[in-house]
Order: structure tokens, then sequence, then C-alpha cells
């Protein structure tokens, strides 16, 4: 996995609140066997019409939202299936970080384990970020905060074992892996079986 | 010793390290369930790094995502039923399962059925246990008193590896619910009723407990309606303590303990309750006692009204009024007596045995309404042979109503049962987002109950008006 230190991009802004991850990449994507080339799905039912040509008035699809990897979305964010398809489809389209209140739990899971930060403000520059479209952020993982084109910085909540991975590349299997005498010994020593 | 939650007692006998500030802890699980949709990039992974599957004796495979809801003959008429695509990726599951040495409940199968169906029907998900799927609605088996809760597919992977996950302790949230239901309400309405008081994102960072009289007054099925929907509420997991609805239940399963093994598993499980004075993070009551049936109005399982009120007026919020505008709803107004153009009673919120049979209480001696399209999709396999040798396929086949083989179908659309852009589809499944049963659909969440009633009446009513009295 890529190391992710800092990194800065105009955002762009999906203010509905609850995105579910059915439409970050609808289930008719999902019969893939594997990750990649799933940017095309993403949003596919805001962003395309029935003939599959982009809907001119979808954020993506306008000039402004070109090259921008930072996306600002309502409160919730990721709610509902555990579809890992949706943080792959949002990392191959282009998207290295997510802002919002509110993130749901098992999509910020999938998140961290593909480079996607989950950036999680308070509602007053929640708000600010809504309203002012292609701002230019920065985002450090190092320091977990972002910095606001005023000079604003905000820390946002991420755990020591995910930054680490985070800025190291790390893929969490490998520190698995090294527990393995500890997982037999768990084995052998627990009180009743499965 | 200090008092612990059932949530508390399952987590700690769990723990193969400890969490720390540095690192999340290492959690066991006993049982791993995979179907076709979410697993063929971890078993890739794992080929790629040249790992064997850790415990294969502990995982469990199914197919039902992708799967048709008409009888096949043979793998070569997948390509036909579903697309090339849905196809192969079954065939590539069946595959992977047989590689790994994982026992497959597949087309050849009669225990095949939605995965988080089949668990509980064979005994194979028990009290105490950690149960993960790369599938949300895993929390349908804390109903029995496990951890039970969806995963991404890199953790799939690392299951299959190294039979553990890498976790933070979520908080505890306390669900206590009161109160003796009326007639004609039931568990779905329940869960939709908490939904609605904490919202799609109030569970978020928690497991929830829930508790209370009319907990433990509800059956297996009705548990699982409700640990099944926690997601819904944002909380990966829901648990109820296991009590000897519990045992009852599991007593006899194919895959249940039995003999001595039986007695010692009771006794472990009987322990496994909340002591009285455990804490919670965060508590939150509700009474049922005047709950009425419950229906979805938007576009997330929280935006729920009672049956006969009214949808809530406009408060200018953009969310809200993208939402009404995508379902064709008028804030203010009500949303019985809409005309419906599907019905749809199945999913793991909703496909078992007792779901049909409140179906069918509806269905006999009525007919589906012309012009709506009534699909009945069992659980399992299992619960087809059940519903159908007390003749519930009868009942529903006379009125009209198609009556298919089990998967999860018009849940999420995969597998080519949908319903068409701009139709409204009164459904027992667990998501109303947008295009979540295809795409322009329009899915209104509710109870088999007010399913049937739906489909017989051909609008949006009130089961209650329909029950035989």
């Amino acid at each position: 996995m890529e190391k992710i230190i800092r990194f800065t991009s105009r955002t762009v802004v999906l203010a509905q609140a609850d995105i579910d991850t059915d439409q970050i990449v609808p289930a008719r994507f999902l019969t893939t066997t594997t990750r990649e080339g799933l940017g095309k799905a993403l949003f596919a039912d805001w962003r395309y019409d029935d003939k599959g040509k982009p809907r001119p008035d979808f954020v993506l699809n306008q000039p402004a939202a070109a090259g921008c990897s930072i996306l600002v979305a309502g409160d919730n964010f990721g709610c509902g299936s555990s579809r890992e398809h949706a943080p792959w489809a949002l990392v191959d389209y282009g998207i290295r970080a997510v802002i919002s209140t509110g993130i749901a739990d098992i999509f910020r899971n999938n998140s961290l384990k593909n480079g996607l930060v989950p950036v999680i403000v308070d509602a007053d520059s929640h708000a600010w970020l809504l309203a002012n479209p292609g701002a230019e952020v920065s985002v450090d993982v190092e320091a977990c905060q972002i910095s606001l084109p005023d000079g604003r910085k905000l820390g946002f909540p991420l755990d020591r074992f995910s930054r680490y991975c985070l800025l190291n590349g790390v893929d969490q299997l490998g520190y698995l892996l090294q527990q393995s005498e500890a997982i037999s010994r768990f084995e052998k020593n627990r009180a009743w079986q499965p | 010793m200090t008092a612990r939650s059932l949530f508390e007692k399952v987590w700690d006998d769990h723990q193969v390290v400890a969490e720390s500030a540095d690192a999340p802890a290492v959690l066991y699980i006993d049982l791993h369930l995979i179907h076709e949709v979410t697993t063929p990039e971890a078993f890739t992974v794992l080929k790629s790094r040249g790992l064997a599957l850790r415990r294969p004796d502990l995982t469990l495979a199914t197919l039902d995502h992708s799967t048709p809801t008409v009888p096949i003959r043979s793998l070569a008429d997948l390509d036909g039923l579903v697309g090339k695509a849905a196809a192969n990726q079954i065939r590539v599951m069946i595959d992977n399962s047989h590689d790994a040495g994982v026992r497959m409940l597949g087309f050849d199968s009669d225990q095949r059925g939605i995965v988080h169906v089949i668990g509980p029907e064979l005994g194979i998900t028990q009290p105490g246990m950690t149960i993960v799927c790369g599938d949300s609605h895993t929390s349908t088996h804390g109903a029995f008193g496990a951890l039970g809760f969806g995963i991404g597919t890199t953790e799939v992977g690392h299951v299959l590896a190294t039979q553990c996950l890498l976790q933070r302790k979520p908080k505890t949230l306390a669900v206590t619910v009161n109160g003796q239901l009326n007639r004609g309400v039931t568990a779905k309405d329940i869960i939709l009723g908490i939904i609605g008081k904490i919202g799609v994102s109030g569970g978020t960072g928690h497991v929830i407990e829930y508790r209370g009289s009319a907990i433990s007054a509800l059956s297996m099925d009705e548990r699982m309606t409700i640990c099944n929907m926690s997601i819904e509420g944002g909380a990966r997991a829901g648990m109820i303590a296991p009590d000897d609805t519990t045992f009852e239940y599991l007593a006899g399963r194919p895959m249940a303990p039995a003999g001595a093994a039986w007695d010692a598993a009771v006794r472990r499980w009987r322990t496994l309750p909340s002591d009285p004075d455990a804490r919670f993070d965060r508590e939150v009551v509700l009474d049922v006692a005047e709950l009425a049936p419950m229906i979805t109005f938007g576009t997330n399982p929280g935006m729920v009204i009672p049956i006969d009120a009214p949808v809530p007026a406009d408060t200018g919020n953009t969310s809200f009024r993208k939402s009404l505008q995508y379902m064709g709803v008028d804030a203010g107004k009500p949303m019985l007596g809409r005309a419906v153009d599907v019905v749809f009673i199945g999913s793991c919120t909703n496909a078992r045995l007792s779901d049909l049979r409140q179906a069918a209480s509806i269905f006999a001696g009525r007919r589906v309404s012309d012009g709506v399209r009534v699909m009945i999709v069992p659980g399992s396999q299992a619960v087809k042979k059940q519903a159908e040798a007390e003749g519930l396929d009868r009942i529903f086949t006379a009125a009209g109503a198609q009556w298919r083989e089990s998967g999860c179908s018009m849940c999420l659309g995969m597998n080519g049962d949908t319903v068409g852009r701009g139709e409204l589809c009164v459904s027992t499944s667990n998501r109303n987002f947008e295009g979540r049963q295809g795409i322009g659909a329009r899915t209104v969440l509710a109870s088999p109950l007010t399913a049937a009633a739906a489909a017989v009446t051909g609008r949006i009513s009130d089961p209650r008006e329909l029950l035989a009295s």
C-alpha cells in the first residue's frame, strides 16, 4: 500500500446527509471479482442518465471537480452495506480523503485499509466546507489535522495504529500474521471450542 | 468483579491480544460466514501471498446474493438467468470454497439460503460466539447473544488467513423496550420505531443490547428481525441476552451441540446475560404499547412514520426535500391509500417461516390486487420446504403471488429481481435507499403483514383492518 503522509487538493462537495454505499456504488456493479476499475461505477446513478451519458448538473461531472481528491460530504457518509467496493470506487476515481461530521463504522474501517482518509470535523467547520466547494484543503495524516485556506487548522480523530499504517503504507494483514503464536496459544487454551 | 454487559463478556472471551493505546485488540472469530459477493478479492489476496485458510472448519459458505430465485438444473443455466458476471462470481465462489476445503451449501444443498437465515436454522449460530461475514446484516446473529457484525473484504481476508480481526472496542448502547404489542404490530415495527427514534447514525460506534419485557417476549424469528436492522441504526452489532427461548430454538438443530456438550453449552450460555449492575455508555427506552404498524416514506430507514400518520412537514432541509422528491411523496400528506406497483416479501429481515405465516394470514381467501406484482422469496430452502409442508405456498400462488427459490433477491436487486423506475414497492427488506431495489425504484419498508395488506388492496393499507377478528 502507498504511504500517505500529507496532500493538498481542492474539495468537491456532496452536501446531502446519509449518503449510503448503494449510492457510492450500486449493487449491480458488485458482480465483479476484482477490486480494480470501480471508479467508473462511483455514484453511477447520480452521475449518468439512463443512456449512460454524464448528467451535467451532477457535481463530479463539472469541470471544477476535475483533479479534486478531497470529498466533503453530508453527515453520516457511507452508511449501509459493508461493501468494500465503496472505498475501492472512491480511491479508483481519485478520492483520497472524505470529510464529514460523521462517517459510518464499516465504511470507515474499510477506508482505512485502502488509503482513504476519513476526516471528522466539527459542525461549524463542516458548514464552512459545504458552503465553499473548491476550497484548497491540506490533509496532514502525520499531524492528524486538516488546514483550511484561511489558515485554520482542525484536528481529526485517528487512532495511533491506523495512523502508523497510513504513514508507512503498512497493510494490517502482515501485523496479524505476526500474532500467529498468540493465536495458536489462544486456540489451545480457551475454555471452550467453537 | 466488575459488572459486565453481555457484549463485554463476549468481547473479553475472544481477546487474543488486548487492545492498547498503540494497537487494536486481536479478536478471535468463532464462525466466518462467506458468500459469493464479498470474498473473491479476499481469496485472490490469500493466493497471491501464498497463505492458506487457517480454520476452514470454522468457515461456512453459501450462495445467496446474486443467485437466481427460479430453479436451476445446472450451473450452465446461470449465465442466462443472472448474467455472465454474476454467474462467474458464483462459479468462482464454488471453486474457492472447494480449493480451500470450506463446506459449501450450494445449489446441490437443501441447506442453502440467505447466509443470516441458515446460520441460525442450522444451529451453527450460538450464544457467546463471535460471528462475522462480509455483509452488514451479520448483526442478525446477535439475536442469540452472539457478537455478530459485518466486515469488508480486506477483513474477510484477515479472518480467512488468521481467524482474527483487529478491532477497537466499541461503546455500548442499551435499548430497553417495554410494553405489550397491539394486534397487527410486529417486531419489524419495533425496530423501525427504534430507528426512527435514534436515527440512522444513532448507533454509530456502538453495540446495541436490546432488552426489556417486549424483547424477552419475542420469538427467535422476531428477535432476528430486530437485531438484523441494528446496522440501519448505525450500530454494527445488536445483541439480545440468551434465555430459554434461545435454547429451545437451538435444541436439536443439526449443527448445535448435543448430549453432554449441549448441557455444558447451556450452562455456559446462562452466564452470558448482562450483570444487573452492568453499565452502558448510553441508554434509550421505548414503550411499544401504543406502537402502530410502521412504514418508511423517504430514502433511509430513519424516515419512518406510523402507518396512519402523515409524512412529516417540510422543514426546508434539502436532503429531506430531495428524498421526498425521489419518492414522489408530499410532506404533510398521508402514505395510506397510495397505489403500489410491487410487493416483496423476503430478505434476511423477514423471510423466515413465521414471517411467511403472517403474510399468509392476510393472503388467505384474498386475491392480489390487479396490476400489483408480488414476489415472495423464502429465506432458505429449508424455510421453503416447511412453508410448502404447511400449504403456505398454495395460499400465495392461489392469491396470484409468485413463490420463489430462496435468496437475497429483490432486497438489493443483484440477481435480476428488480423494481422498475418510478415503481413503488412495499418491501419487508431493510433498506429503502435510492435505487436499492432497481434504478429509480421507490421502496417503502414494512412488516410482512403490512406488505401483504398492500398486495391484496393494491394500496398502502393498515393491516389491522384486514386481520380476522
